[in-house]
């Protein structure tokens, strides 16, 4: 509102002046001895009231420019708090109707107060909420690291060598499709324990996405750039960490970013089967407790930490790009 | 020189050479046969230009001489050895300069540095004499002060220079470049054509350019290979240029003889060889 006004007094002022220099105008068309010296005062004087004119309109327009700023803040914010408010709005709603189901309120009371000490030790069976969530990421930091290590060379492998591309299809095209979950048993069947199972299926679903867009961001490498490797005779080598690593890097992390997500998504699940200490066997045991509020809690727990992996990955992926 | 034909020594007159060369290539429509029966000899110290109508098949030609194809008749032959494939004794410089994005455009001309003259080169050149080489081919093409630059923040003549040096650097017996100037503008391209010029005169290697403009042919080569139409192209014609050196733009606009070749290689193209309208 404030900005409103002060446009239009500044339009005022502008206005006010501009007519003056009219007036004048006029009155010197009506003096009937024009000569040009006369008027090229009067263009200079035209000038200098112009510019003073402009001046005026500028410093009356600085405040209105920071609630321009402020504006376009609001702009941005409003879509997602509005988000935010019909999620809570809906929650309510449900909340009224079910009555097992804690409101928003309530589910944050009860976040203030497990917060206040997410780091507590009880024995394994009683953690604070910090430590099951370090648990898991741990588990998620192992499986994707290892998948990594395996995945993007093999990638690199797959994409480069027509034979190996060939080889690997059938049985890329085989295994991806499988849930993460159907591979916990095979996992505790050959690891005979529960937290290797559960890194080794953060392994087998983390590990697609990388491999295939590793491979195809190396079979994509432009043949240019593979006949400049041709005609300098460089090795393989240096093929690799001077045409194929940089170019594929985009892709990579593609693949990388993709990875981390399914693995964040796979954990709660595996953990839900394995048991011990992590975000997934939370949920698991305050389902078992009834408690709610907090199954609730871990939702956007899980939300927030995948969120934050997310963002992570996307501002390491914009340092290593070349562009 | 074990590879030596026997029949064949090293020749100045016929440095490279092309025998009897076939190209077929296999595609989904069943084979298509580019080249046919292409004989040419090239002389040590010549500036052989290939000209013709899109598609007729010239940058193949090149594409065999660099080694990135193999014929399916016929022998290659440089220096009295048959090109089994590419190598550092034949540059090139590819018509989209082809230069790594990320890395600079010293970086760009030491990897081909380091690779014939470095550390698994016969030479074992140290890293300051590479150093120094990738520095003086930076400034052969007058590129010193954008040795540190990415590609992308040069303009496109600039990196068709860098393109030049990384190929010159390689101190190559032969220097073949696919419309090296073809993507740019008139006042670039006639620029480069005259830097181009004066590079050649001081470093002597053989040249064998792509081209489809008549005034680069006509300009820079000493001889005009002139080729006819696709499929099964073959060479036309072979235009003797005997302008002398050092040529200068300008006074050559006038020169009858200029006019007169320049002519020769127009009616090759338009009037003997024309493409018809796609």
């Amino acid at each position: 509102m404030s900005a409103t006004s002060i446009n239009k007094e500044s339009l005022k002022t502008i206005m006010q002046s501009t007519s003056t220099l009219v007036s004048k105008e006029a009155f010197v068309s009506q003096g009937e001895a024009m000569t040009t010296t006369a008027n090229k005062v009067i263009a200079t004087k035209l000038d200098a009231s112009k510019s003073a004119i402009s001046k005026n309109a500028i410093s009356k327009s600085k405040p209105s420019q920071w609630v321009v700023q402020a504006n376009s803040f609001l702009k941005w914010l409003i879509p997602p708090v509005f988000g935010i408010l019909m999620l809570l709005a809906v929650w309510t709603l449900i909340s009224h109707q079910s009555p097992n189901l804690p409101g928003p309120l309530k589910t944050w009371y009860s976040a203030v107060e497990l917060f206040s000490d997410p780091f507590y030790n009880h024995g394994p069976n009683d953690m604070g909420v910090g430590w099951n969530i370090v648990a898991s990421l741990k588990r998620v930091a192992l499986g994707f690291g290892l998948a990594a290590l395996v995945g993007i060379p093999l990638g690199f492998i797959i994409g480069r060598f027509e034979f190996a591309s060939r080889m690997a299809a059938p049985v890329i095209s085989l295994l991806r499709p499988v849930s993460p979950l159907a591979w916990l048993p095979i996992g505790l069947l050959v690891f005979k324990a529960a937290d290797p199972a559960a890194i080794w299926v953060i392994f087998i679903s983390a590990i697609w996405p990388m491999i295939i867009n590793t491979s195809v961001g190396v079979s994509k490498v432009p043949q240019d750039y593979m006949n400049v490797a041709k005609v300098l005779n460089l090795s393989e080598w240096k093929i690799v960490t001077k045409i194929l690593f940089p170019f594929v890097l985009p892709y990579m992390m593609t693949g990388v970013r993709l990875s981390i997500g399914v693995a964040w998504l796979v954990i709660v699940a595996a953990e839900m089967l394995t048991g011990g200490v992590g975000i997934g066997f939370w949920v698991w045991d305050e389902w078992n407790n009834l408690n709610v509020e907090h199954i609730i809690i871990a939702i956007f727990v899980v939300g927030i930490v995948g969120l934050l992996l997310e963002l992570a990955l996307t501002q390491i992926a914009k340092r290593f790009s070349y562009d | 020189m074990e590879k030596m034909p026997k029949h064949e020594k090293v020749n100045a007159e016929r440095y490279v050479q092309l025998e009897n060369v076939d190209m077929t290539f296999s595609t989904k429509k069943g084979d298509f046969n580019a080249l046919k029966n292409i004989n040419l000899n090239i002389k040590e110290g010549e500036f052989i230009s290939i000209i013709g109508h899109s598609g007729c098949g010239k940058s193949t030609v090149l594409n065999l001489i660099a080694g990135l194809m193999q014929p399916t008749e016929g022998l290659l032959f440089c220096a009295g050895r048959e090109i089994s494939g590419p190598g550092p004794e034949r540059a090139v410089v590819f018509q989209n300069h082809s230069l790594l994005p990320w890395l600079t455009c010293f970086e760009n001309v030491y990897l081909a540095v380091e690779r014939v003259f470095g550390s698994s080169s016969e030479v074992k050149e140290t890293k300051a004499q590479l150093k120094v080489r990738t520095d003086a081919a930076l400034e052969l093409v007058g590129l010193t002060h954008a040795s540190d630059k990415k590609p992308n923040e040069i303009s496109g003549g600039m990196k068709q220079r860098v393109g030049i040096a990384r190929a010159l650097a390689m101190e190559p017996k032969v220097l073949l470049l696919d419309e090296p100037f073809g993507a740019l503008d008139a006042l670039t391209r006639a620029n480069l054509q005259d830097e181009l010029m004066k590079i050649m005169a001081k470093s002597g290697c053989t040249a064998v350019m792509v081209t489809h403009d008549v005034d680069e042919a006509v300009l820079l080569s000493d001889r005009v290979v002139m080729m006819t139409n696709g499929p099964s192209a073959g060479i036309g014609e072979i235009l003797e240029v005997n302008l002398a050196r050092p040529r200068a733009r300008l006074a050559l606009a006038e020169d009858p003889e200029y006019n007169h070749l320049r002519s020769e290689v127009l009616r090759f193209l338009y009037e003997r060889h024309a493409k018809k309208a796609a």
